[in-house]
């Protein structure tokens, strides 16, 4: 059981557990859509909801999941929920749902949501869990927005299709490409851990 | 001449780590050393192998005929975990050097999105079971590629100068970037 308050809860996902910085977990779509804004925040959006329900599922109904088939049980409810986000995507927004691709699929391999149904849900209340999944959501979004908006004004001058940049600017097209998702994430690590260490010294 | 450009494609133009960013976590987390790098890659192409071929059969005899694809997602992960679990306990009693050389990294290649992005991908694409099988084999070598120039540059990253915040994951994502960058020189190798 976590002896945390509610807000500190919901807080370490943004920050001192953020699932992408400082646990580095979830790498595959955070390099892979994080090529323009929109498909970064949908693809944090979907993710997010898949995380949600999964962690509410989970958490309610732990007493009832055998041990030994946890994971399998986990991995069973999660992939519902991506069907849900898959087909609610190819629905209602096909263009968003075309540029994702497979990756909207590959959320069942996301191990930012197995790892916190194994990490937390399975031993919180209904309660504490949705805040965790809550602040774990946030950090991943927050995540995905930053290394996207990167991207896409360094890669073609534009935030959300908006030209940012004047037309003295030349795109770096390479952002766009994947060399410039890995080395981008690899300076922002680096920032993050120095950011870290910067905090630690004056405490 | 169409199964060799799939091999070469899958290998060296779409390498599924410098490419698509499948299979990141193995990739940083077990390419320190150049053994166990080589013991995972080969995990990893054995099982891609064997799921290749066991989800197009479930996909193209079960799923399509029934007319429930929309499952796919469902049951390719059962099919993985499941395969992983048989593959697991099948190499330990026939070959339990191999058993003791793959080790922790068996069970793990479960959670390997790699594996299960084969899977739709060769369903996506449409392939025949020879060409799924060849799509698996390469991809798989493509992995086992990559893991191991990473772990070459890291043993020798060992002894450089790196800044403190840059150490471990930080230099190794710009390095995979360098080394992305070096694999896109391939791209017009077939069109």
């Amino acid at each position: 059981m976590s002896t945390k308050s509610i807000g500190q809860e919901f807080t370490k996902g943004l920050w001192d557990e953020n699932p992408v910085f400082r646990q580095l977990l979830g790498l595959c779509p955070t390099l892979a859509v994080t090529n323009a804004v929109i498909n970064g925040l949908a693809m944090g959006m979907a993710t997010s909801f898949v995380l949600i329900f999964s962690s509410l599922v989970v958490s309610s109904i732990k007493k009832f999941i055998p041990s030994q088939v946890r994971i399998a049980s986990y991995v069973v409810i999660i992939a519902t929920f991506v069907t849900v986000a898959d087909r609610f995507l190819a629905a209602f927004f096909p263009p968003i749902s075309k540029s994702l691709g497979p990756y909207v699929p590959l959320i069942v391999v996301n191990c930012i949501i197995l790892g916190r149904q194994e990490a937390f849900s399975s031993k919180n209340t209904v309660g504490r869990s949705l805040i965790d999944a809550l602040g774990m959501s946030s950090g991943f979004v927050l995540a995905m927005l930053l290394l996207s908006a990167i991207r896409e004004i360094l890669g073609m001058g534009t935030f959300l299709g908006y030209q940012v940049m004047g037309p003295w600017f030349e795109p770096w097209i390479i952002m766009l490409l994947p060399p410039g998702a890995f080395i981008t994430l690899g300076i922002l690590l680096a920032l993050a851990l120095q950011i870290e260490r910067k905090a630690k010294s004056w405490k | 001449m169409e199964l060799v450009a799939i091999f070469v494609t899958a290998i060296l133009i779409n390498n599924f780590v410098l490419r698509y960013f499948l299979g990141i976590c193995p990739f940083l987390g077990v390419s320190k050393k150049i053994d166990s790098a080589i013991s995972m890659g080969l995990a990893v192409t054995f099982v891609m192998t064997i799921t290749a071929a066991v989800s197009w059969v479930i996909n193209h005899w079960i799923l399509i005929p029934l007319k429930l694809d929309y499952l796919q997602i469902v049951s390719f992960i059962l099919v993985i975990a499941s395969l992983v679990q048989l593959v697991e306990m099948f190499i330990r009693k026939i070959s339990p050097p191999l058993y003791e050389a793959l080790g922790i990294y068996l069970p793990l290649i479960t959670t390997n999105c790699a594996i299960f992005f084969l899977a739709l991908m060769a369903s996506l694409r449409d392939y025949s079971f020879l060409e799924s099988v060849i799509f698996g084999v390469g991809s798989g070598l493509g992995f086992t590629l990559a893991i191991i120039l990473m772990a070459a540059i890291r043993e020798q990253l060992d002894l450089a100068d790196v800044p403190e915040a840059l150490k471990g994951a930080g230099i190794a994502l710009i390095v995979a970037g360098i080394m992305a960058l070096a694999f896109l020189g391939f791209s017009g190798m077939i069109k």
